[in-house]
């Protein structure tokens, strides 16, 4: 499968037309990260999206006198990185592949400048952000209800 | 005197065998005196000598005559008393109750069994059906949702599993530090690595909350509901019909259920005054 396939089969593309997939494609580069990579680091700039291709990456946060916090894990068919959304941000968490990992990053620059060109690719891109943006929310809510405590 | 004959009288049961799987768990194998049969969902009531009688599901090997395994959390006074009981000790027993897992109705399909914590033990014998009878049945994904690494049941077996060609093996936590390789995040979102999930029948054990959850994610994904059954939990005490303690509209849990299709409790499972 050619890399413009690979891109066009990821689910985050899913529903785009073959000429909004090429838009992308050019901000697009195949990534790979052995296991134990750090992708990006807490506090560096927010830069790329990442669609993950195949692998495991966990998203850690470093919390004095607990060490690193595992805080989620995302594989295959997930997207990673959402902190590029809003100019000048920064990753908010460490992105750290536990398992060896291939992605294609977005330059966040170009999918914006794509994005404000097109106003189509703009809303069907936003769409499915705002789509991840609440599975991510609905996940968290309930790992914060902690259900399996104990409690009598 | 057995549980058929008189259904309120326990039965004394001798532990032969009192395993700690977690710092709040344990699974006790009882030695009931005779053959004790049941099917894979249904539970015993045991009762702590003067402290109280709680249900709890059947975790072992259905097939296995001749031994009763269960698995308890220490939350209550009850299952505290439970969890304490070592070799040697004695408890009152009286079952098997309830409605169990429909696995021979679904013969033939694919099957995604998921568990959040303690909810894999009422599971496991739905699991040891299957692997026995393997070629009776599709795909069979299992989807293990626990609190951390610590508190995963049934370790060794699970892993047994995931090397079990005919068996894929999710499993999550909900936390975890760094020494940890496998995912972190909640049941529900392992859905989205099953794939073609919309003609399997899916079978959820946990928390209520958990089981909303993935109520919901398996509409999204496509399974009808008519596909999905739950083990609901309520309070209760006679365990036959009787009192009324488990009432969930229509329906008794420890009669009825506890395992329900989804499809037949749909309008009474979010109301929050039931």
């Amino acid at each position: 499968m050619s890399e413009a396939d690979r891109l066009k089969a990821h689910p985050f593309m899913r529903g785009l037309a073959d000429a909004q997939v090429a838009k992308i494609a050019s901000c697009a580069r195949l990534a790979r990260f052995p296991e134990s990579a750090v992708i990006f680091r807490e506090g560096g700039e927010a830069d790329a999206l990442y669609l993950i291709l195949r692998g495991r990456v966990v998203l850690e946060q470093h919390v004095p006198g607990k060490g690193d916090v595992q805080l989620e894990s995302l594989s295959g068919g997930d997207i990673l990185g959402l902190s590029w959304l809003f100019p000048g941000g920064r990753w908010v968490l460490e992105a750290r592949a536990v398992e060896p990992t291939e992605a294609f990053a977005l330059e966040a620059r170009c999918v914006h400048a794509r994005m404000e060109e097109d106003a189509a690719l703009g809303l069907a891109l936003a769409k499915h952000l705002i789509h991840q943006l609440y599975q991510r929310l609905e996940r968290v809510r309930l790992q914060r209800l902690d259900v399996y405590r104990a409690e009598p | 005197m057995n549980a058929l004959s008189c259904p309120m009288v326990p039965e004394p049961v001798r532990v032969l065998k009192a395993h700690r799987e977690s710092h709040d768990v344990v699974t006790l194998t009882l030695d009931p005196g005779a053959q004790r049969l049941f099917l894979p969902g249904q539970f015993n009531m045991l009762y702590a000598f003067g402290v109280g009688e709680v249900p709890i599901s059947m975790s072992g090997e259905p097939a296995r005559a001749g031994r009763v395994v269960h698995t308890i959390k220490a939350v209550g006074a009850v299952s505290k008393a439970l969890c304490r009981l070592k070799r040697g000790g004695v408890l009152g027993m009286r079952g098997p109750y309830g409605r169990p897992w429909p696995v021979d109705e679904v013969r033939g399909s694919d099957l995604v069994i998921v568990a959040g914590g303690l909810g894999l033990a009422p599971l496991r014998p739905v699991l040891y059906h299957v692997l026995a009878q393997r070629a009776a049945y599709g795909r069979i994904f299992l989807l293990v949702g626990a609190r951390t690494p610590e508190d995963l049941l049934f370790d060794d077996e699970i892993q047994r599993w995931q090397k079990h060609g005919d068996l894929s093996v999710l499993v999550t936590v909900d936390r975890a530090s760094t020494g940890w390789k496998g995912r972190v995040g909640v049941v529900p979102a392992l859905l989205s690595e099953v794939p073609e999930l919309e003609n399997a029948v899916a079978f959820v054990c946990g928390p209520e909350v958990m089981m909303r959850y993935t109520v919901r994610e398996l509409g999204r994904r496509g399974l009808p509901d008519q596909h999905v059954y739950l083990s609901l939990e309520r309070n209760m005490k006679c365990a036959a019909g009787f009192c009324g303690h488990c009432q969930f509209g229509p329906s008794f849990i420890c009669k009825d259920g506890p395992v329900l299709r989804y499809d037949r409790i749909r309008s009474l499972f979010w109301l929050r005054e039931i």
